[in-house]
Protein backbone atom coordinates (compact mmCIF):
# COMPACT_ATOMS: atom_id res chain seq x y z
CA UNK A 1 0.00 0.00 0.00
CA UNK A 2 1.16 3.52 -0.74
CA UNK A 3 2.27 5.11 2.49
CA UNK A 4 1.38 8.63 1.35
CA UNK A 5 -1.91 10.42 0.95
CA UNK A 6 -2.79 13.98 0.08
CA UNK A 7 -6.17 15.57 0.55
CA UNK A 8 -8.46 18.30 1.73
CA UNK A 9 -9.29 18.66 5.44
CA UNK A 10 -12.48 19.10 7.41
CA UNK A 11 -11.80 20.40 10.92
CA UNK A 12 -13.69 19.54 14.13
CA UNK A 13 -13.19 20.44 17.79
CA UNK A 14 -12.58 18.37 20.95
CA UNK A 15 -14.50 15.30 22.16
CA UNK A 16 -16.32 14.48 18.91
CA UNK A 17 -18.39 11.47 20.00
CA UNK A 18 -19.46 8.34 18.16
CA UNK A 19 -23.19 9.18 18.32
CA UNK A 20 -22.50 12.35 16.33
CA UNK A 21 -20.23 10.52 13.88
CA UNK A 22 -22.81 7.80 13.24
CA UNK A 23 -26.13 7.77 15.16
CA UNK A 24 -27.14 4.47 16.77
CA UNK A 25 -30.22 4.11 14.58
CA UNK A 26 -28.01 3.35 11.56
CA UNK A 27 -26.05 0.53 13.16
CA UNK A 28 -28.40 -1.92 11.42
CA UNK A 29 -25.93 -1.63 8.54
CA UNK A 30 -22.26 -2.52 8.20
CA UNK A 31 -22.00 -1.36 4.59
CA UNK A 32 -19.53 1.55 4.30
CA UNK A 33 -21.47 3.26 1.49
CA UNK A 34 -24.83 3.05 3.29
CA UNK A 35 -23.27 4.27 6.54
CA UNK A 36 -21.53 7.12 4.71
CA UNK A 37 -24.92 8.69 3.91
CA UNK A 38 -25.46 9.28 7.63
CA UNK A 39 -21.98 10.21 8.80
CA UNK A 40 -22.17 13.36 10.95
CA UNK A 41 -25.91 13.64 10.28
CA UNK A 42 -26.66 15.30 13.66
CA UNK A 43 -24.48 18.26 12.61
CA UNK A 44 -26.60 18.94 9.54
CA UNK A 45 -26.34 18.76 5.72
CA UNK A 46 -23.78 21.57 5.32
CA UNK A 47 -21.24 19.67 7.45
CA UNK A 48 -22.04 16.46 5.58
CA UNK A 49 -21.41 18.15 2.26
CA UNK A 50 -18.01 19.43 3.38
CA UNK A 51 -17.23 15.95 4.71
CA UNK A 52 -17.92 14.41 1.30
CA UNK A 53 -15.50 16.87 -0.30
CA UNK A 54 -12.73 15.96 2.18
CA UNK A 55 -10.19 13.16 2.48
CA UNK A 56 -8.79 13.98 5.91
CA UNK A 57 -10.64 14.63 9.18
CA UNK A 58 -8.79 16.91 11.61
CA UNK A 59 -9.93 17.05 15.22
CA UNK A 60 -9.01 18.14 18.71
CA UNK A 61 -8.58 15.83 21.67
CA UNK A 62 -10.45 12.58 22.37
CA UNK A 63 -11.83 12.06 18.86
CA UNK A 64 -14.35 9.21 18.69
CA UNK A 65 -15.19 9.08 22.38
CA UNK A 66 -18.19 7.05 23.47
CA UNK A 67 -19.44 3.84 21.98
CA UNK A 68 -17.40 0.87 20.73
CA UNK A 69 -19.34 0.95 17.43
CA UNK A 70 -16.92 0.13 14.65
CA UNK A 71 -19.21 1.89 12.19
CA UNK A 72 -17.84 5.23 13.48
CA UNK A 73 -14.71 4.37 11.52
CA UNK A 74 -16.46 2.45 8.72
CA UNK A 75 -18.74 5.38 7.83
CA UNK A 76 -15.71 7.65 7.41
CA UNK A 77 -14.04 5.11 5.14
CA UNK A 78 -17.32 4.90 3.18
CA UNK A 79 -17.48 8.65 2.69
CA UNK A 80 -13.93 8.72 1.32
CA UNK A 81 -11.95 9.79 4.38
CA UNK A 82 -8.47 8.24 4.36
CA UNK A 83 -7.02 9.58 7.62
CA UNK A 84 -7.94 11.29 10.86
CA UNK A 85 -5.35 13.62 12.38
CA UNK A 86 -6.20 14.49 15.98
CA UNK A 87 -4.69 15.80 19.20
CA UNK A 88 -5.72 12.47 20.74
CA UNK A 89 -8.12 9.57 20.17
CA UNK A 90 -10.53 7.64 22.35
CA UNK A 91 -8.99 4.17 22.61
CA UNK A 92 -11.77 2.14 20.99
CA UNK A 93 -11.99 4.51 18.04
CA UNK A 94 -8.24 4.24 17.53
CA UNK A 95 -8.44 0.43 17.38
CA UNK A 96 -11.49 0.52 15.12
CA UNK A 97 -9.74 2.93 12.76
CA UNK A 98 -6.70 0.66 12.36
CA UNK A 99 -9.00 -2.35 12.04
CA UNK A 100 -10.95 -0.76 9.19
CA UNK A 101 -7.87 0.55 7.38
CA UNK A 102 -8.37 4.19 8.39
CA UNK A 103 -5.20 6.03 9.37
CA UNK A 104 -5.34 7.53 12.85
CA UNK A 105 -2.52 10.01 13.40
CA UNK A 106 -1.79 11.82 16.66
CA UNK A 107 -0.12 15.18 15.95
CA UNK A 108 -1.41 18.05 18.16
CA UNK A 109 0.78 20.76 16.59
CA UNK A 110 -0.39 19.88 13.08
CA UNK A 111 -4.00 20.12 14.29
CA UNK A 112 -3.29 23.66 15.54
CA UNK A 113 -1.75 24.60 12.17
CA UNK A 114 -4.50 23.19 9.94
CA UNK A 115 -7.54 25.24 8.93
CA UNK A 116 -10.74 23.95 7.43
CA UNK A 117 -10.33 23.25 3.71
CA UNK A 118 -6.50 23.11 3.84
CA UNK A 119 -4.66 20.61 1.68
CA UNK A 120 -2.44 18.26 3.73
CA UNK A 121 -0.01 15.48 2.88
CA UNK A 122 0.53 12.56 5.26
CA UNK A 123 3.35 10.07 4.98
CA UNK A 124 2.91 7.05 7.22
CA UNK A 125 6.34 5.60 6.42
CA UNK A 126 8.20 8.82 7.16
CA UNK A 127 5.82 9.82 9.95
CA UNK A 128 5.06 13.31 8.65
CA UNK A 129 2.08 15.63 8.25
CA UNK A 130 2.67 18.56 5.88
CA UNK A 131 0.46 21.61 5.61
CA UNK A 132 1.07 25.07 4.13
CA UNK A 133 4.79 24.44 3.81
CA UNK A 134 5.18 23.29 7.43
CA UNK A 135 6.17 19.75 8.34
CA UNK A 136 5.21 17.96 11.57
CA UNK A 137 6.51 14.56 12.57
CA UNK A 138 4.96 11.68 14.49
CA UNK A 139 6.45 8.33 15.55
CA UNK A 140 5.77 5.71 12.87
CA UNK A 141 3.35 2.91 13.74
CA UNK A 142 4.75 -0.29 15.19
CA UNK A 143 5.26 -2.98 12.56
CA UNK A 144 2.26 -5.02 13.78
CA UNK A 145 -0.15 -2.14 13.27
CA UNK A 146 1.38 -1.24 9.93
CA UNK A 147 0.74 -4.77 8.72
CA UNK A 148 -2.96 -4.50 9.62
CA UNK A 149 -3.23 -1.09 7.92
CA UNK A 150 -1.32 -2.28 4.86
CA UNK A 151 -3.67 -5.24 4.49
CA UNK A 152 -6.60 -2.79 4.49
CA UNK A 153 -7.85 -3.65 7.98
CA UNK A 154 -8.03 -6.47 10.51
CA UNK A 155 -10.31 -8.82 8.55
CA UNK A 156 -8.26 -8.72 5.32
CA UNK A 157 -5.15 -9.08 7.52
CA UNK A 158 -6.61 -12.14 9.22
CA UNK A 159 -7.54 -13.66 5.87
CA UNK A 160 -4.04 -13.11 4.51
CA UNK A 161 -1.77 -13.94 7.44
CA UNK A 162 -3.59 -15.70 10.28
CA UNK A 163 -6.16 -18.05 8.72
CA UNK A 164 -3.67 -19.73 6.34
CA UNK A 165 -1.55 -20.64 9.40
CA UNK A 166 -4.36 -22.49 11.07
CA UNK A 167 -6.04 -19.58 12.76
CA UNK A 168 -4.10 -19.12 15.98
CA UNK A 169 -0.92 -17.36 16.90
CA UNK A 170 0.66 -20.63 17.90
CA UNK A 171 -0.23 -22.35 14.65
CA UNK B 1 8.88 -3.10 41.71
CA UNK B 2 5.20 -3.71 42.42
CA UNK B 3 2.63 -4.32 39.72
CA UNK B 4 -0.80 -2.84 39.09
CA UNK B 5 -3.95 -4.89 38.54
CA UNK B 6 -3.71 -4.32 34.76
CA UNK B 7 -0.05 -5.38 34.57
CA UNK B 8 -0.78 -8.58 36.49
CA UNK B 9 -4.01 -9.58 34.79
CA UNK B 10 -2.60 -9.05 31.29
CA UNK B 11 0.58 -10.98 32.10
CA UNK B 12 -1.59 -13.95 33.07
CA UNK B 13 -3.88 -13.69 30.02
CA UNK B 14 -0.92 -13.26 27.67
CA UNK B 15 0.96 -16.16 29.23
CA UNK B 16 4.07 -14.10 29.94
CA UNK B 17 5.98 -13.82 33.21
CA UNK B 18 5.29 -10.15 33.78
CA UNK B 19 4.26 -7.01 31.94
CA UNK B 20 4.89 -3.32 32.42
CA UNK B 21 2.73 -0.41 31.29
CA UNK B 22 3.50 0.43 27.66
CA UNK B 23 4.28 -3.12 26.53
CA UNK B 24 2.21 -4.60 23.71
CA UNK B 25 1.22 -8.23 24.25
CA UNK B 26 -1.02 -10.83 22.59
CA UNK B 27 -3.81 -11.43 25.08
CA UNK B 28 -6.13 -14.47 25.15
CA UNK B 29 -9.39 -13.19 26.66
CA UNK B 30 -11.26 -15.56 28.96
CA UNK B 31 -14.57 -14.34 27.60
CA UNK B 32 -15.57 -12.64 24.36
CA UNK B 33 -18.92 -10.93 24.70
CA UNK B 34 -21.05 -9.73 21.83
CA UNK B 35 -24.50 -8.23 22.18
CA UNK B 36 -26.80 -6.86 19.50
CA UNK B 37 -23.65 -6.59 17.35
CA UNK B 38 -23.29 -10.40 17.23
CA UNK B 39 -24.81 -10.63 13.75
CA UNK B 40 -22.14 -8.26 12.42
CA UNK B 41 -19.49 -10.64 13.74
CA UNK B 42 -21.24 -13.63 12.13
CA UNK B 43 -21.50 -11.86 8.77
CA UNK B 44 -17.84 -10.86 9.02
CA UNK B 45 -16.91 -14.47 9.79
CA UNK B 46 -18.83 -15.58 6.69
CA UNK B 47 -16.88 -13.05 4.64
CA UNK B 48 -13.68 -14.61 5.97
CA UNK B 49 -14.86 -18.02 4.86
CA UNK B 50 -14.03 -19.56 8.22
CA UNK B 51 -16.27 -21.80 10.27
CA UNK B 52 -13.95 -22.92 13.06
CA UNK B 53 -13.96 -21.07 16.37
CA UNK B 54 -11.01 -20.95 18.73
CA UNK B 55 -13.14 -21.88 21.76
CA UNK B 56 -16.98 -21.68 21.81
CA UNK B 57 -16.88 -21.83 25.61
CA UNK B 58 -15.17 -18.44 25.67
CA UNK B 59 -18.00 -16.82 23.68
CA UNK B 60 -21.05 -15.16 25.23
CA UNK B 61 -23.93 -13.64 23.28
CA UNK B 62 -26.76 -11.53 24.66
CA UNK B 63 -29.54 -10.04 22.50
CA UNK B 64 -29.98 -6.72 24.28
CA UNK B 65 -29.96 -3.45 22.32
CA UNK B 66 -33.15 -3.80 20.32
CA UNK B 67 -35.11 -6.41 22.21
CA UNK B 68 -37.56 -7.71 21.29
CA UNK B 69 -37.06 -7.09 17.57
CA UNK B 70 -38.73 -3.95 16.23
CA UNK B 71 -38.21 -4.59 12.52
CA UNK B 72 -37.95 -7.52 10.14
CA UNK B 73 -34.24 -6.71 9.74
CA UNK B 74 -33.57 -6.89 13.48
CA UNK B 75 -35.63 -10.07 13.75
CA UNK B 76 -33.56 -11.65 10.98
CA UNK B 77 -30.32 -10.55 12.69
CA UNK B 78 -31.42 -12.14 15.96
CA UNK B 79 -32.50 -15.32 14.19
CA UNK B 80 -29.05 -15.52 12.61
CA UNK B 81 -27.46 -15.29 16.08
CA UNK B 82 -29.69 -18.01 17.59
CA UNK B 83 -28.94 -20.38 14.73
CA UNK B 84 -25.22 -19.62 14.84
CA UNK B 85 -25.04 -20.21 18.60
CA UNK B 86 -26.85 -23.53 18.25
CA UNK B 87 -24.75 -24.68 15.30
CA UNK B 88 -21.45 -23.81 17.01
CA UNK B 89 -22.25 -25.04 20.49
CA UNK B 90 -22.15 -21.58 22.10
CA UNK B 91 -23.79 -22.33 25.43
CA UNK B 92 -23.66 -18.84 26.92
CA UNK B 93 -26.46 -17.42 24.80
CA UNK B 94 -29.15 -15.15 26.28
CA UNK B 95 -32.13 -14.18 24.19
CA UNK B 96 -34.29 -11.03 24.06
CA UNK B 97 -35.95 -11.59 27.42
CA UNK B 98 -32.68 -11.57 29.40
CA UNK B 99 -31.74 -7.88 29.59
CA UNK B 100 -28.53 -5.88 29.26
CA UNK B 101 -25.53 -8.09 28.47
CA UNK B 102 -23.25 -6.77 31.22
CA UNK B 103 -25.76 -7.14 34.01
CA UNK B 104 -27.00 -10.50 32.73
CA UNK B 105 -23.48 -11.98 32.57
CA UNK B 106 -22.56 -10.70 36.04
CA UNK B 107 -25.82 -11.82 37.64
CA UNK B 108 -25.50 -15.29 36.20
CA UNK B 109 -21.97 -16.04 37.36
CA UNK B 110 -20.15 -15.71 34.04
CA UNK B 111 -17.84 -12.94 35.27
CA UNK B 112 -15.24 -13.86 37.88
CA UNK B 113 -12.28 -12.06 39.47
CA UNK B 114 -9.07 -12.09 37.44
CA UNK B 115 -10.77 -12.66 34.08
CA UNK B 116 -9.99 -10.67 30.94
CA UNK B 117 -13.13 -9.93 28.92
CA UNK B 118 -13.54 -8.10 25.64
CA UNK B 119 -16.97 -7.05 24.43
CA UNK B 120 -18.63 -5.23 21.56
CA UNK B 121 -19.65 -2.56 24.02
CA UNK B 122 -17.68 0.30 25.48
CA UNK B 123 -19.20 -0.17 28.93
CA UNK B 124 -17.47 -3.54 29.30
CA UNK B 125 -15.36 -1.76 31.94
CA UNK B 126 -18.25 -2.64 34.29
CA UNK B 127 -16.76 -6.12 34.86
CA UNK B 128 -14.18 -4.48 37.11
CA UNK B 129 -16.88 -4.44 39.79
CA UNK B 130 -16.07 -8.14 40.28
CA UNK B 131 -12.30 -7.65 39.95
CA UNK B 132 -12.18 -8.55 36.25
CA UNK B 133 -10.62 -6.62 33.36
CA UNK B 134 -13.26 -5.73 30.77
CA UNK B 135 -12.88 -3.51 27.74
CA UNK B 136 -14.79 -2.62 24.58
CA UNK B 137 -13.71 -3.41 21.02
CA UNK B 138 -15.31 -3.29 17.56
CA UNK B 139 -17.07 -6.19 15.88
CA UNK B 140 -14.16 -7.01 13.56
CA UNK B 141 -11.95 -7.48 16.57
CA UNK B 142 -14.45 -9.77 18.27
CA UNK B 143 -14.71 -11.80 15.06
CA UNK B 144 -10.93 -12.03 14.84
CA UNK B 145 -10.75 -13.20 18.46
CA UNK B 146 -13.47 -15.81 17.85
CA UNK B 147 -11.13 -17.30 15.28
CA UNK B 148 -7.62 -16.58 16.51
CA UNK B 149 -8.27 -16.61 20.25
CA UNK B 150 -6.13 -13.54 20.91
CA UNK B 151 -5.77 -9.85 20.18
CA UNK B 152 -3.01 -7.33 20.76
CA UNK B 153 -3.30 -5.07 23.75
CA UNK B 154 -1.11 -2.33 25.07
CA UNK B 155 -0.62 -2.73 28.81
CA UNK B 156 -2.22 0.44 30.16
CA UNK B 157 -0.90 2.87 32.74
CA UNK B 158 -3.04 2.89 35.87
CA UNK B 159 -4.81 5.66 37.74
CA UNK B 160 -5.54 5.11 41.41
CA UNK B 161 -8.72 6.79 42.64
CA UNK B 162 -9.15 6.98 46.41
CA UNK B 163 -12.68 7.77 47.55
CA UNK B 164 -13.47 8.71 51.12
CA UNK B 165 -16.99 8.23 52.49
CA UNK B 166 -19.62 7.84 53.69
CA UNK B 167 -21.81 9.82 51.30
CA UNK B 168 -24.65 11.99 52.52
CA UNK B 169 -28.26 10.84 52.13
CA UNK B 170 -29.56 11.46 48.62
CA UNK B 171 -26.22 10.81 46.92
CA UNK B 172 -24.81 7.58 45.52
CA UNK B 173 -22.14 6.05 43.28
CA UNK B 174 -23.56 7.92 40.26
CA UNK B 175 -22.91 11.28 41.91
CA UNK B 176 -19.37 10.22 42.76
CA UNK B 177 -18.70 9.29 39.14
CA UNK B 178 -20.30 12.38 37.63
CA UNK B 179 -18.20 14.51 39.98
CA UNK B 180 -15.04 12.65 38.93
CA UNK B 181 -15.86 12.82 35.21
CA UNK B 182 -16.62 16.53 35.51
CA UNK B 183 -13.26 17.14 37.18
CA UNK B 184 -11.11 14.78 35.11
CA UNK B 185 -12.83 15.37 31.76
CA UNK B 186 -14.13 13.01 29.08
CA UNK B 187 -10.52 12.05 28.30
CA UNK B 188 -9.24 12.18 31.88
CA UNK B 189 -8.51 8.44 31.96
CA UNK B 190 -8.04 7.67 28.24
CA UNK B 191 -6.19 4.36 27.74
CA UNK B 192 -5.78 3.99 31.50
CA UNK B 193 -6.78 1.25 33.88
CA UNK B 194 -8.73 2.95 36.66
CA UNK B 195 -8.47 1.35 40.10
CA UNK B 196 -11.02 2.38 42.72
CA UNK B 197 -9.77 2.26 46.31
CA UNK B 198 -10.60 3.78 49.68
CA UNK B 199 -13.00 3.22 52.56
CA UNK B 200 -16.03 4.31 50.51
CA UNK B 201 -15.37 1.72 47.79
CA UNK B 202 -14.72 -1.08 50.29
CA UNK B 203 -18.15 -0.49 51.81
CA UNK B 204 -20.08 -0.62 48.54
CA UNK B 205 -22.36 -3.34 47.22
CA UNK B 206 -21.50 -4.97 43.89
CA UNK B 207 -24.38 -2.99 42.35
CA UNK B 208 -22.78 0.34 43.28
CA UNK B 209 -19.36 -0.90 42.21
CA UNK B 210 -20.93 -1.65 38.83
CA UNK B 211 -22.00 1.98 38.55
CA UNK B 212 -18.44 3.15 39.34
CA UNK B 213 -16.80 0.84 36.81
CA UNK B 214 -19.44 1.41 34.14
CA UNK B 215 -19.03 5.19 34.27
CA UNK B 216 -15.22 5.00 34.28
CA UNK B 217 -15.56 4.47 30.52
CA UNK B 218 -16.95 8.00 30.22
CA UNK B 219 -13.51 9.36 31.10
CA UNK B 220 -11.96 7.08 28.50
CA UNK B 221 -10.81 4.17 30.71
CA UNK B 222 -9.65 0.92 29.18
CA UNK B 223 -10.30 -1.08 32.36
CA UNK B 224 -11.92 -0.26 35.67
CA UNK B 225 -11.27 -2.24 38.83
CA UNK B 226 -12.46 -2.65 42.40
CA UNK B 227 -10.30 -5.00 44.51
CA UNK B 228 -12.18 -8.24 45.15
CA UNK B 229 -13.11 -8.75 48.81
CA UNK B 230 -15.74 -10.46 50.96
CA UNK B 231 -18.50 -8.49 49.22
CA UNK B 232 -17.31 -9.88 45.87
CA UNK B 233 -17.00 -13.42 47.20
CA UNK B 234 -20.49 -13.34 48.74
CA UNK B 235 -22.00 -12.04 45.48
CA UNK B 236 -20.34 -14.83 43.54
CA UNK B 237 -21.25 -17.51 46.10
CA UNK B 238 -24.92 -16.52 45.79
CA UNK B 239 -24.56 -17.31 42.10
CA UNK B 240 -22.96 -20.66 42.66
CA UNK B 241 -19.40 -19.51 41.92
CA UNK B 242 -17.05 -20.79 44.60
CA UNK B 243 -13.51 -19.49 45.25
CA UNK B 244 -11.92 -22.52 43.58
CA UNK B 245 -13.53 -21.29 40.35
CA UNK B 246 -11.43 -18.14 40.12
CA UNK B 247 -8.11 -16.55 40.96
CA UNK B 248 -8.27 -13.05 42.42
CA UNK B 249 -5.77 -10.52 41.16
CA UNK B 250 -4.82 -7.72 43.55
CA UNK B 251 -2.46 -4.83 42.78
CA UNK B 252 0.75 -4.77 44.83
CA UNK B 253 0.95 -2.18 47.62
CA UNK B 254 3.99 -0.65 45.89
CA UNK B 255 2.50 -0.69 42.38
CA UNK B 256 3.39 2.30 40.20
CA UNK B 257 0.51 4.58 39.20
CA UNK B 258 0.55 7.29 36.56
CA UNK B 259 -1.63 9.38 38.82
CA UNK B 260 -3.50 9.23 42.12
CA UNK B 261 -6.76 11.11 42.52
CA UNK B 262 -8.51 11.67 45.86
CA UNK B 263 -12.21 12.44 46.25
CA UNK B 264 -13.95 13.25 49.50
CA UNK B 265 -17.52 12.08 49.05
CA UNK B 266 -18.78 13.17 52.46
CA UNK B 267 -19.82 16.65 51.37
CA UNK B 268 -20.90 15.76 47.84
CA UNK B 269 -24.28 17.01 46.62
CA UNK B 270 -26.24 15.30 43.82
CA UNK B 271 -24.57 15.89 40.44
CA UNK B 272 -26.07 16.32 36.97
CA UNK B 273 -24.37 15.98 33.57
CA UNK B 274 -25.86 18.57 31.22
CA UNK B 275 -26.33 18.35 27.41
CA UNK B 276 -24.52 17.15 25.30
CA UNK B 277 -21.42 15.90 27.13
CA UNK B 278 -20.94 13.61 30.11
CA UNK B 279 -18.21 15.88 31.53
CA UNK B 280 -20.48 18.94 31.45
CA UNK B 281 -21.31 18.41 35.13
CA UNK B 282 -23.07 20.75 37.53
CA UNK B 283 -24.17 20.33 41.15
CA UNK B 284 -27.94 19.94 41.37
CA UNK B 285 -28.32 23.41 42.86
CA UNK B 286 -27.25 24.91 39.51
CA UNK B 287 -29.82 23.09 37.35
CA UNK B 288 -32.77 22.42 39.70
CA UNK B 289 -36.00 23.67 38.16
CA UNK B 290 -35.10 22.77 34.56
CA UNK B 291 -38.33 21.50 33.00
CA UNK B 292 -38.37 17.92 31.66
CA UNK B 293 -40.75 16.01 29.38
CA UNK B 294 -39.48 12.56 30.28
CA UNK B 295 -37.55 10.72 32.96
CA UNK B 296 -35.77 7.51 32.03
CA UNK B 297 -34.60 5.06 34.70
CA UNK B 298 -32.62 2.48 32.80
CA UNK B 299 -29.23 1.37 31.37
CA UNK B 300 -26.29 -0.70 32.58
CA UNK B 301 -25.25 2.25 34.75
CA UNK B 302 -28.36 2.55 36.91
CA UNK B 303 -31.27 0.12 36.39
CA UNK B 304 -30.19 -2.60 38.80
CA UNK B 305 -32.35 -3.75 41.69
CA UNK B 306 -30.85 -1.27 44.18
CA UNK B 307 -31.37 1.59 41.71
CA UNK B 308 -35.06 0.82 41.20
CA UNK B 309 -35.52 0.32 44.96
CA UNK B 310 -34.01 3.76 45.58
CA UNK B 311 -36.34 5.37 43.01
CA UNK B 312 -39.37 3.57 44.47
CA UNK B 313 -38.48 4.72 47.99
CA UNK B 314 -38.80 8.35 46.84
CA UNK B 315 -41.78 7.83 44.54
CA UNK B 316 -43.99 6.01 47.09
CA UNK B 317 -46.87 8.26 48.13
CA UNK B 318 -46.24 10.60 45.18
CA UNK B 319 -47.24 10.68 41.54
CA UNK B 320 -45.38 11.57 38.37
CA UNK B 321 -46.05 15.23 37.44
CA UNK B 322 -48.82 15.80 34.87
CA UNK B 323 -47.52 15.75 31.31
CA UNK B 324 -44.28 13.98 32.26
CA UNK B 325 -43.45 10.43 31.13
CA UNK B 326 -41.54 8.19 33.54
CA UNK B 327 -40.07 5.21 31.72
CA UNK B 328 -38.46 2.45 33.76
CA UNK B 329 -36.46 -0.23 31.95
CA UNK B 330 -35.08 -2.85 34.38
CA UNK B 331 -31.53 -3.91 33.52
CA UNK B 332 -32.32 -7.59 33.50
CA UNK B 333 -34.87 -10.31 33.92
CA UNK B 334 -33.31 -11.00 37.32
CA UNK B 335 -33.99 -7.39 38.36
CA UNK B 336 -37.55 -7.60 37.01
CA UNK B 337 -38.22 -10.80 38.94
CA UNK B 338 -37.04 -9.22 42.19
CA UNK B 339 -39.04 -5.98 41.84
CA UNK B 340 -42.17 -7.96 41.02
CA UNK B 341 -41.65 -10.19 44.06
CA UNK B 342 -41.18 -7.43 46.62
CA UNK B 343 -43.72 -4.83 45.47
CA UNK B 344 -41.35 -2.29 43.92
CA UNK B 345 -42.92 -2.96 40.54
CA UNK B 346 -46.40 -2.04 41.85
CA UNK B 347 -45.08 1.00 43.69
CA UNK B 348 -43.53 2.32 40.47
CA UNK B 349 -46.68 1.64 38.42
CA UNK B 350 -48.89 3.26 41.04
CA UNK B 351 -46.67 6.35 40.93
CA UNK B 352 -47.31 6.57 37.20
CA UNK B 353 -44.29 4.82 35.70
CA UNK B 354 -44.34 2.95 32.42
CA UNK B 355 -42.29 -0.20 32.93
CA UNK B 356 -40.81 -1.75 29.81
CA UNK B 357 -39.20 -5.13 29.25
CA UNK B 358 -35.58 -5.50 30.43
CA UNK B 359 -32.83 -4.37 28.03
CA UNK B 360 -31.01 -1.26 26.85
CA UNK B 361 -34.26 0.47 25.83
CA UNK B 362 -34.19 4.23 25.42
CA UNK B 363 -30.46 4.49 26.25
CA UNK B 364 -29.79 2.79 22.91
CA UNK B 365 -32.46 4.88 21.18
CA UNK B 366 -35.06 2.12 21.32
CA UNK B 367 -38.37 2.48 23.24
CA UNK B 368 -38.70 5.96 24.80
CA UNK B 369 -37.17 8.41 22.36
CA UNK B 370 -37.84 12.14 22.15
CA UNK B 371 -39.32 14.66 19.72
CA UNK B 372 -37.67 17.95 18.71
CA UNK B 373 -37.13 20.28 21.64
CA UNK B 374 -37.90 17.71 24.33
CA UNK B 375 -35.86 17.12 27.46
CA UNK B 376 -35.14 13.84 29.28
CA UNK B 377 -33.47 13.33 32.62
CA UNK B 378 -31.90 9.88 32.43
CA UNK B 379 -30.02 7.55 34.76
CA UNK B 380 -27.96 6.28 31.80
CA UNK B 381 -24.31 6.95 31.06
CA UNK B 382 -24.44 9.09 27.88
CA UNK B 383 -26.16 12.31 26.92
CA UNK B 384 -24.76 12.74 23.40
CA UNK B 385 -26.78 14.74 20.90
CA UNK B 386 -29.35 12.55 19.12
CA UNK B 387 -28.79 9.48 21.30
CA UNK B 388 -32.47 9.31 22.33
CA UNK B 389 -34.39 10.28 19.19
CA UNK B 390 -34.39 13.82 17.82
CA UNK B 391 -31.08 15.59 17.20
CA UNK B 392 -32.82 18.64 18.67
CA UNK B 393 -33.57 17.00 22.03
CA UNK B 394 -31.58 17.26 25.28
CA UNK B 395 -30.49 14.68 27.84
CA UNK B 396 -29.44 15.30 31.43
CA UNK B 397 -27.80 12.47 33.39
CA UNK B 398 -28.22 11.85 37.10
CA UNK B 399 -28.79 9.24 39.80
CA UNK B 400 -31.97 7.19 40.31
CA UNK B 401 -32.79 9.37 43.35
CA UNK B 402 -32.59 12.58 41.28
CA UNK B 403 -34.63 10.86 38.54
CA UNK B 404 -37.41 9.97 40.99
CA UNK B 405 -37.52 13.47 42.50
CA UNK B 406 -37.50 14.99 39.00
CA UNK B 407 -40.39 12.79 37.85
CA UNK B 408 -42.49 14.00 40.81
CA UNK B 409 -41.71 17.69 40.27
CA UNK B 410 -41.69 17.66 36.45
CA UNK B 411 -38.45 19.60 36.64
CA UNK B 412 -34.95 18.67 37.77
CA UNK B 413 -35.24 18.31 41.54
CA UNK B 414 -33.08 17.60 44.55
CA UNK B 415 -33.93 14.22 46.15
CA UNK B 416 -32.99 15.62 49.55
CA UNK B 417 -36.31 17.49 49.44
CA UNK B 418 -37.92 14.09 49.89
CA UNK B 419 -35.89 13.14 52.96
Amino acid sequence: MDSRIRGRCIVFGDNVNTDVIIPGRYLVSIDPKELAEHAFEPLGPAVQERLRASQVVVAGKNFGCGSAREQAATCLVGVGIRAVVAKSFARVFFRNAINTGLWAVVQPEAVEAISDGDEVAIDLEAGTVEVKGRRFTFPPYPESLRRILDAGGLIPYLARYVIPQGGTANG
Amino acid sequence: MGKTFAEKVLARAAGVGETTAGMVVDVYPDLVMSHAASWRCIRTLEKLGVDRLYDPDRIAMVMDHTAPAHSAKTAADQKLCREFARAHGIRTFYDVEAGIAHVVLMENGHIRPGMVIIGTDSHSTIYGALGAAGTGVGFSEVTATWVAGYLWMRVPESIRIEIHGPLAWGTSAKDVMLKLIGEMGADGATYASVEFHGDYVAGLSVSERMTLCNLAMEMGAKFAFVPPDDVTRAYLAERGVTPDGYQEVQPDPDAVYAKTVALDGTSLSPQVACPHAVDNVQPIEAVAGTRVDQVFIGSCANAKYEDLAEAARILRGHHVAPGVRLIVTPASRGVLTRIVADGIFSALVEAGALITNPGCGACAGDGGVMADGEVTLSTANRNFQGRMGSYQASIYLASPAVAAATAIRGAIADPREFL
